[in-house]
């Protein structure tokens, strides 16, 4: 399979901390970033999103250069552990806010956007606010602004860490599935094993401000 | 059940005691006002006069709080957009030196800048400008009221910005939101959540505003009804049209009042200027350059006036000033009177905290018992409602009798200026007390450790450092204040701003350059003692 993301020879100094990162990501897959806390895993994500910019080595994500790419320019969508929602806007909005960021929606645009919310769940939520969603709901609505962005890339940063065990393990099985359909590529950081072991294709092991191994996820799954 | 009975008792008795002590003093000084038999009383209440000083009052507090607001909102969305700018922490605490200066330096500095003969006027005859700007009369006002409350403005707006989640940034960078975007979906309702608490506050400071109005005002035409209280005892001795002043002004501050409680209180506990929110926004030249020229001149707006402080007080011969003996008697008064003011609003904070939390120690209290709690906890705030002037003008009628009023000035002074510095007391040492309970009061407890062991080995140790705290702001406050001495100033009682105004009032303004420079020195370095013991409380 083509690569969908590569970093090569990247390095990058945050404080005192250096960092070096140098791998490719398959297209169509989905990568988990597992390791300590601080080790790098964030920063890995934020160097492909573009919130870091490296000192030296080049990013690209489907072939085209993005090492110096503005955030909004990169075909990436992000799902955070929190805050995915702005609170005070209702879930057309936050989720219209994907489709286009000044909000100029059309009528076709207001039904995917419908569509979307039926899609993770969440039908007939429009006009609610994230405050009255429990916090699963709020990662679904993230999850259809994922959908409508039509975006190749998804990267995520511990988006289920917030969540109880057992609505992780469906909203895993929910992500699988939109995986599935739309064959986008997924890098999702994630400290929980079983986790890891039901959604990877590959795992890729940071440590110290680099990668130390980067496999196939072989391991008996638990519940793939 | 954390207290024992002996200590519920003591702790409520303090409370009962100071609720008693502070109702009398200011209920005498306001049933002497209200009292007052002179038969032209009743016709004095509602005057034209009287209307028109109303009026003025509330439409310079509208006007204040408009540019205040108005202006402070482009200096916070710049500086939130811009955690990297240089310098960006000392401006950001530049911001909150306005809050700590005695207001009488503040004006000083003001006219050094703006005033005929200051900096902008020169520059703007120099660009052939015929019409100087005025510092007096309502321009001087408004300008003073801005220099004080931009700051407070924009530092409060500062912390609901950087209160957003940091994922917001992020998405919104992600997502390619252009400026526009940003303020209207998330700067633009971060703030106006709180633009009316802020706004609030602001009117209510400028509308019992005094010092400023009392240096910069002046003439019928610029005067708010707590300068007015004092011109119509202090000059014209008119007691019934001082009476119906402070009738007025009471009746105003109880509805400004009444009306900010319907408001959210603005919150700013959280200033954390040294807090990384990254921002991804504003990368082109155009947006660097408005946040640039805003900040910067912002700053000039706030540094300039507290420059020209410096400057014109080291012109003037510092070291005659300082040991001459006019110096050293105001000196000598005014840290006496700090001094006790301080603490006795310490003192009475601590009472009043402590009376609450034993009566939230009662296993059912009773309406009384909730009743006496929230009494406690508005007489506090009672200043804000009975403003010192007026406090001042019912104790004045009411010694006048009793012969020379300067003879119990001191004393006078200082319970007023205690009552003024209970608010901010309250806030310091409150939460401070709170947190300790929280963390020691139920090892305390089951230890048994009470009495004076407990406030020696486990109390004091760790509230030393708030306790000073809250001393040295009430020090400052009194230091500075210019509102309660103004009534009983005299050649028999002079405080440090009492001699500046007295200086500035007889045009030797090198000489109340020179002590303005003083005192401010003084307050400055009780503000800085206060915030680094502060600082050693939390860590110990």
């Amino acid at each position: 399979m083509a690569d969908s993301i590569r970093l090569e020879k990247i390095a990058l100094q945050l404080g005192t901390k250096r960092f070096s990162f140098d791998i490719a990501m398959t297209d169509g897959a989905i990568t988990a970033v597992t390791g300590p806390s601080g080790s790098g895993k964030s920063t890995l994500l934020n160097l492909i999103t573009g919130f870091e910019i490296p000192e030296s080595g080049r990013i690209l994500i489907a072939g085209e250069d993005v090492t110096h790419a503005h955030p909004s320019k990169r075909p990436i969508s992000l799902v955070f552990q929190d805050n995915n929602l702005f609170a005070h806007l209702d879930l057309v909005t936050n989720i219209g806010l994907g489709v286009d960021p000044s909000l100029k929606l059309s009528r076709e645009d207001r039904v995917r956007i419908s569509q979307s919310l039926e899609r993770v769940g969440l039908a007939g939520f429009e006009t609610r606010k994230p405050g009255t969603l429990s916090g699963g709901e709020r990662q679904r609505a993230a999850f259809a602004r994922v959908l409508v962005r039509k975006r190749p890339v998804l990267l995520m940063d511990e988006p289920f860490a917030a969540l109880d065990p057992e609505l992780r393990s469906s909203m895993a099985s929910l992500l699988l599935d939109l995986h599935r359909e739309t064959g986008n590529t997924v890098v999702i950081v994630s400290h929980d094993r079983a986790e890891v072991q039901k959604l990877a294709d590959v795992v890729v092991a940071v440590d110290d401000g680099t990668i130390v191994n980067s496999a196939a996820n072989t391991a008996i799954p638990y519940a793939r | 059940m954390l207290l024992t009975a002996a200590e519920r008792r003591r702790g409520i008795s303090g409370g009962v005691l100071s609720l008693v002590a502070i109702a009398l003093f200011v209920g005498i000084a306001v049933s002497a006002l209200l009292l007052w038999d002179a038969p032209e009383t009743q016709g004095q209440l509602f005057t034209a006069y009287t209307g028109r000083i109303l009026q003025f009052t509330l439409w310079q507090a509208v006007l204040s709080t408009l540019f205040s607001v108005c202006l402070a909102l482009p200096v916070a969305l710049s500086l939130a957009r811009r955690p990297h700018f240089i310098g960006r922490i000392w401006i950001v605490r530049l911001m909150a030196l306005p809050m700590g200066l005695p207001v009488l330096i503040g004006a000083l500095g003001l006219i050094g800048i703006w005033g005929r003969q200051g900096a902008v006027n020169s520059f703007l005859s120099t660009l052939g400008l015929e019409q100087p700007i005025s510092i007096y009369g309502l321009t001087g006002i408004l300008l003073a009221h801005v220099f004080f409350n931009l700051p407070l403005a924009a530092r409060l707006f500062l912390v609901a910005l950087e209160r957003q989640p940091a994922e917001y940034w992020l998405l919104s960078t992600s997502l390619g939101m252009k400026p526009l975007s940003i303020f209207r979906f998330i700067e633009g309702p971060a703030l106006i959540r709180v633009v009316p608490g802020i706004a609030g506050l602001i009117f209510m400071l400028c509308a019992t505003s005094f010092t400023l109005v009392l240096i910069l005002g002046g003439g019928p035409a610029a005067t708010t009804l707590e300068v007015a209280i004092y011109q119509s005892l202090r000059f014209d001795f008119d007691p019934p049209r001082a009476i119906g002043l402070a009738v007025l002004q009471i009746a105003v501050t109880g509805l400004i009042l009444a009306a900010l409680a319907f408001l959210p209180a603005p919150d700013g506990t959280h200033v954390t200027a040294g807090r990384a929110t990254r921002r991804f926004d504003g990368r082109t030249w155009g947006a660097r350059l408005w946040d640039g020229s805003t900040i910067l001149a912002a700053t000039l707006f706030l540094i300039l006036p507290l420059a020209s402080i410096f400057l014109a007080g080291i012109k003037a011969d510092l070291w005659r000033l300082a040991s001459s003996p006019a110096f050293l008697n105001a000196a000598y008064t005014s840290l006496s009177i700090a001094l006790l003011s301080g603490l006795l609003a310490v003192s009475v904070a601590l009472a009043i905290i402590h009376a609450r939390i034993a009566i939230r120690d009662l296993r059912h209290p009773g309406i009384p018992a909730r009743g006496l709690a929230a009494m406690l906890g508005a007489t506090s705030s009672l200043v804000l409602l009975v403003p010192p002037v007026v406090i001042g003008t019912g104790l004045f009628l009411l010694l006048r009798p009793f012969g020379d009023v300067s003879r119990f000035a001191p004393a006078l002074v200082a319970a007023i200026n205690m009552l003024m510095a209970l608010p901010f007391v309250m806030r310091v040492l409150e939460p401070a007390i709170e947190d300790h309970r929280r963390q020691t009061a139920r090892l305390a407890a089951s230890l048994g450790v009470t009495g004076f062991s407990r406030l020696r080995r486990i109390d004091l140790p760790f509230l030393i450092g708030p306790i000073l705290t809250a001393l040295s702001f009430a020090m400052a406050l009194s230091l500075g204040d210019l509102g309660a001495v103004a009534l009983f100033g005299s050649s028999e009682l002079t405080t440090l701003p009492w001699l500046v105004y007295s200086r500035l009032s007889s045009y030797r303004t090198n000489d109340a350059d020179g002590l303005a420079l003083l005192l401010g020195m003084i307050c400055l370095a009780l503000t800085i003692l206060g915030s680094l013991s502060r600082r050693k409380g939390y860590d110990g």
